[in-house]
């Protein structure tokens, strides 16, 4: 890993210029190759493949490339229109209306219109779509008053700038013609063979082995797509895909697909690129969830001790290397958009500070030098949690707190922590997507219905955040919701619910030989529609 | 008409194995914490509380264990093995697109772990504790040691890696369309490192099975005897020998059909096969109950068909089983 954190985000820059001026771009020398296809590496499989149901990355990974939203980030990370050309809010902040591109055809040769926004907005972002449905909780209509105008009406104000951050994940549209009519929309046959709008054409899919997708000759931006096909092979071993794109059988490993070490050993080959480029809207933080039940934790003293007795630095130079660096807060750095000036108390590596806060908290060293014991459940969503554990339990061990690790899978993880309050620590991933209020301040809002996932199961309530949190989701005025979010950062860091030590950005390794890519925030999620792959 | 009966009677005595089977397995996912729907809302990265209800009735999970236990085997009786939460399609067709490639892999593993293994076997038996016996029998205590993932991801590396001269893994070339004679090609390509990796660990067995029977039938009295009336030794080995010591050897084919499907979860990891193996994995983590009870019905069927041909072969290799003597 040659490359630091710092030359990856320089280059992300320098290319992200090179997007706004293409004569003078990077590759100008070079004029794109039509044909070639396009290997990825799919670690794990889906339910299904329409994003319109389903927000993860899984899902966009291929659904991205068939279907298109109305919005995507270009590389600035700045709203842009894909099916939508503009947009206008009203001062009220209740209706919004999106003007939609003209002469844009679904795969079936329908033409697309406002009818197909309509009943994707309401019938799939409002009732099923993971996050969609807390994002257009109050959506009451979609107006159509001509094929190529799509009204949004809320019954409280919705942040344009929230609207917009939110679709590029949440916005994907579906064709009403193959949805309505014909029964329960989750088990609707498209869902495992999709039709868009977009630069491929969904073929085949084999489950376990390989999804296919064709170019769309009928596809609506000029000269696109460069590439003949996409492969996406089934490879859920990751030491097997590292192997796969030594042997040239996979140009692509996105979302950290391998492991951190195989990452390394391929940085150092010509043949690839390995960087966290083009996932700057996919930050993540490393997160330690606190369960209030248990009356040691509910002591603000002892969560305060637990994170200043680790070492995080020492954590990340020893077992992340690179690419990931000391986290400051829910909201992560790579947020221009709302990331605090202040992002109030941080908790610094100090054992004695933390031995003597769990002291004065009345948690005094018993008979071995031990004050209580702990359960920790680490998700099981990643190598880095696996090794965090670890790293937490031996940390812990050295104040006298004692730390049984509990390991399960994703299934065990999420009953125990979500729906049992099984544990007493838990530790994983948030991901962070664009905007605080899409998925992040669910983990902090208080009265989440027990067993939603990724929401505040831990026990703690606090009627200052809530309020916060309330106000800046209907926040018309930018500024204002920035320093509402900022004040939210201080808060949580100052009560902390939950402690987000360590920011990462998902890792990609790709061939050298791919060109035009990792050019936007999102771009393995993205429609890769001027991806093109040199000889 | 005999090996009919005794067929027969097998496949009856195997029903209430196979039912216990079934509900043990059944039993034991129930005590793994989270349902389908907690793998789903996993996947998903996110959901509320109301899909989950939702989700969860949709798949009938809403009612007890034991209702649901109830309800599969009754459609098991119906020969429905059910809808899979996870793949969105019936059982019978998600297991009937895997059945092919661990079909391909174990035949293919099985017939080249029994082949070799009886030639190195008898090899190392005619020259025991000389050198092609001590070489023979070292090799295979070093392939059986050897964990299989190991090899096989050294087999990548060596032979798709550096050589190139094999895929690194997959069932076929997605990237081209074949068709014939080229497609069979292939996937035979396709299926040469993981045939390996599978068969040498069974070789390592089979080869100590053979070289310790052939030892023993060695020193009976009916070989003394036809060495008394002086045939050949090729001719003794080959019919009288040979004959004998093959019977354990087959024993062993029987049984290792059920662990073989176990050992292929590995091999069909590392080498990406869509096979059972690792769908079976994945049901488990996914908490895909209808699937995985599906994969154990179907594999028992291939145990118990294995074992049906395994008679069949002992009444042919010693014809006093047949007789019922």
């Amino acid at each position: 890993m040659d490359m630091t954190r710092r030359a990856a985000l320089l280059t992300s820059a320098a290319i992200a210029s090179s997007v706004a001026f293409p004569m003078r771009s990077l590759f100008a020398q070079e004029t794109p190759r039509k044909g070639g296809v396009f290997t990825v590496h799919y670690g794990a499989e889906q339910r299904q493949l329409n994003p319109s149901l389903q927000a993860s990355t899984g899902v966009y990974i291929i659904g991205g490339k068939i279907q298109e939203q109305l919005v995507d980030l270009d590389a600035t990370g700045k709203p842009v229109g894909v099916l939508a050309t503009s947009w206008e809010a009203a001062p009220d902040g209740k209706t919004i209306t999106f003007k939609l591109r003209d002469g844009v055809k679904w795969h079936d040769g329908r033409p697309f219109t406002s009818a197909d926004v309509q009943f994707t907005a309401m019938e799939m972002w409002k009732k099923i779509l993971n996050y969609g449905t807390t994002l257009q909780l109050f959506l009451t209509a979609v107006d159509t008053p001509d094929p190529l105008t799509a009204v949004f009406r809320y019954e409280r104000p919705m942040p344009l700038n929230l609207l917009l951050r939110a679709l590029p994940d949440l916005g994907y549209i579906s064709p009403r013609h193959i949805y309505e009519g014909k029964g329960d929309i989750r088990q609707n046959p498209a869902n495992l063979a999709p039709i868009g709008t977009g630069p491929f054409k969904f073929v085949t899919y084999e489950r376990g082995q390989h999804v296919i997708a064709d170019r769309n000759t009928d596809y609506w931006r000029p000269n696109a797509p460069h590439l003949d096909r996409i492969v996406w092979r089934v490879v859920t071993d990751r030491a097997a895909a590292a192997a796969q794109m030594e042997a040239g059988q996979i140009h692509y490993s996105p979302f950290s697909g391998l492991t951190i070490s195989d990452a390394a050993r391929l940085g150092k080959d010509p043949r690839f690129i390995v960087s966290t480029k083009g996932n700057e809207g996919n930050a993540r933080t490393n997160t330690i969830e606190f369960n209030f039940r248990r009356k040691e934790l509910a002591d603000i003293r002892v969560r305060r001790a637990i994170a200043h007795a680790l070492d995080i630095p020492f954590f990340i130079e020893n077992f992340l290397g690179d690419f990931a660096k000391r986290g400051t807060g829910p909201v992560p750095s790579v947020s221009t958009d709302f990331y605090p000036a202040d992002n109030g108390p941080q908790y610094p590596f100090d054992k004695k500070r933390a031995g003597a806060l769990l002291d004065e908290a009345g948690f005094k060293a018993g008979a071995g030098g031990t004050r209580f014991s702990l359960r920790l459940l680490p998700a099981p969503w990643g190598e880095d949690i696996t090794l965090f554990a670890t790293f937490i339990q031996q940390s812990l061990a050295d104040v006298g707190i004692k730390v049984e690790v509990v390991r399960t899978d994703g299934g065990g993880f999420l009953k125990q922590v979500y729906d049992d309050h099984a544990f007493d620590l838990a530790t994983g991933w948030h991901q962070y997507r664009n905007d605080p209020a899409v998925s992040t301040t669910v983990w902090y809002r208080s009265g989440q219905p027990k067993g939603a996932p990724w929401t505040n199961q831990w026990g703690w309530t606090d009627e200052t955040i809530d309020k916060i949190i309330d106000d800046a989701a209907t926040e018309v005025d930018v500024a204002k919701r920035k320093a509402l979010y900022g004040e939210f950062v201080r808060r949580a860091n100052t009560e902390l619910p939950i402690w987000t030590p360590i920011e990462q950005i998902f890792l990609t390794a790709i061939s050298a030989k791919a060109r035009n890519h990792s050019n936007t925030p999102r771009w393995g999620s993205s429609s890769w529609h001027d991806l093109w792959l040199a000889e | 008409m005999r090996i009919l009966t005794l067929a027969g009677r097998r496949l009856a005595a195997s029903i209430p194995t196979l039912l216990l089977i079934l509900i043990g397995v059944f039993v034991l996912l129930q005590f793994a914490p989270g349902d389908t729907v907690d793998a789903l809302m996993a996947q998903m990265g996110g959901g509320d509380a109301e899909t989950a209800k939702q989700l969860r009735q949709y798949y009938g999970l809403d009612v007890s264990a034991w209702a649901q236990l109830g309800n599969y085997l009754w459609r098991l009786v119906r020969l429905d093995l059910g809808f899979s939460a996870i793949y969105g399609k019936p059982v019978a067709t998600v297991i009937g697109e895997r059945l092919p490639a661990t079909i391909l892999l174990m035949t293919a593993s099985l017939s080249l772990a029994f082949f070799f293994g009886l030639i190195f076997g008898v090899i190392a038996a005619r020259g025991v504790n000389r050198w092609p016996d001590t070489l023979i029998s070292t090799l295979g205590l070093v392939f059986y040691a050897m964990p299989t993932f190991w090899f096989g991801l050294m087999a990548i590396v060596v032979f798709s890696i550096y050589l190139q001269w094999l895929p690194a893994g997959g069932f076929e070339d997605i990237t081209v369309a074949r068709t014939g004679f080229a497609r069979t090609l292939d996937i035979t390509s396709h299926l040469v490192l993981p045939t390996l990796t599978l068969a040498l660990f069974y070789m390592a067995i089979y080869l100590r099975i053979m070289r310790g029977s052939m030892l023993e039938v060695l020193t009976l009295d009916f070989v003394r005897t036809a060495r008394a009336k002086g045939m050949d030794e090729t001719r003794v080995v080959v019919r009288h020998v040979l004959r004998n010591a093959l019977l354990p050897m087959v024993t062993l084919i029987g049984l290792q059909a059920g662990t073989m499907l176990g050992g292929s979860v590995v091999v069909e990891s590392v080498f990406s096969l869509p096979g059972l193996g690792r769908l079976a994995y994945e049901s488990v983590i996914q908490r895909d109950l209808n699937t995985l009870l599906g994969i154990v019905f179907v594999s028992a069927l291939l145990v118990i068909t294995v074992n049906f041909i395994v008679d069949l072969l002992y009444a042919r290799l010693d014809p006093r089983i047949s007789t019922g003597s």
